[in-house]
């Protein structure tokens, strides 16, 4: 909107630490989404995006927060907020993923992927008991 | 009426700072945050009670400084490629918390910490299955989570 053309009203420091942060936090989304893209096995690529949501997001808000505190055009509230959801929501999409995965590598009988403990655990104790 | 008035509370304060002050806006998210304590009531959540409310600042101070050098932890893995070789791998962390509230809390820690997922919370023997990136040394990577996120959620929730 019209902030943009504000924008050469901000003082050189507020610039820089604008600048500063949205580069960081553009830079590890980017980084992220490169990882993502190489990374050789599904668990490992979960890993790679959680650059964006941590320090990706929280590098571009706080770019956002200072430029709108600076040139106070509005309260900061809906950097935090955004900050919070996206923090919050992550591993909610993140299980979803990697538990369906599990299942399927588990329902594969896939080698690598460690089964699941309670059931062998009841199985065998089940086993033992009838053992005796 | 109201079986959630902190929330619905901090749902009109929110919807207001979002949108602006306003009388109708006043009165749409006043509507909007009864109907979501009403959803909310409806999916009858246990009451979080946290006695140790006031360590909740020192818990966000510890996990904000881990994110910060997960991350670099993180994108300098990213970054070598296939250069520098890491070893990912799964381990099973013992835990003694039991409150669930403290459990989604220690998920979204371990979580949007980059390099550690959450995968399955087991309630049977209370175990969770993490998935680590650069995998060291296990016993390590139990040591810290118990050691630095467990026991201080276990003092705020417990």
């Amino acid at each position: 909107m019209s902030s943009i053309e504000h924008a050469a009203d901000l003082p050189a420091w507020a610039a820089l630490a604008v600048a500063f942060f949205l580069v960081v936090g553009a830079g590890l989304t980017l980084i992220g989404t490169i990882g993502f893209v190489r990374l050789p096995t599904f668990y490992e690529r979960i890993h790679a995006p959680t650059l964006g949501t941590s320090w990706g997001t929280g590098g571009v808000v706080m770019a956002s927060m200072i430029f709108f505190t600076v040139l106070s055009t509005r309260p900061v509230v809906h950097e935090i907020l955004i900050g919070i959801f996206v923090t919050v929501t992550t591993p909610v999409t993140l299980m979803l993923l990697a538990r369906a995965t599990l299942h399927r590598d588990r329902a594969e009988g896939n080698p690598d992927v460690p089964g699941e403990a309670p059931a062998q655990v009841l199985v065998e104790d089940g086993a033992a008991t009838k053992a005796d | 009426m109201l079986p959630y008035p902190l929330l619905s509370a901090s749902l009109v304060v929110m919807w207001l700072a979002l949108n602006g002050f306003t009388l109708g806006h006043l009165i749409l998210g006043s509507v909007v945050a009864v109907f979501a304590s009403w959803g909310m009531a409806s999916l009858r959540p246990a009451k979080p009670r946290m006695p140790k409310w006031y360590l909740l600042p020192k818990l966000v101070g510890i996990v904000l400084y881990d994110i910060v050098r997960s991350n670099i932890a993180v994108a300098s893995i990213l970054v070598a490629g296939r250069g520098r070789r890491f070893r990912s791998g799964f381990i099973t962390v013992p835990l003694d918390l039991q409150n669930p509230t403290a459990l989604a809390v220690l998920a979204v820690v371990v979580t949007s910490t980059p390099g550690t997922a959450w995968l399955e919370y087991n309630s049977l023997s209370r175990t969770v299955l993490i998935h680590v990136l650069d995998l060291v040394d296990e016993a390590e990577w139990q040591a810290l989570i118990k050691g630095r996120y467990e026991a201080l959620l276990m003092e705020i929730f417990e």
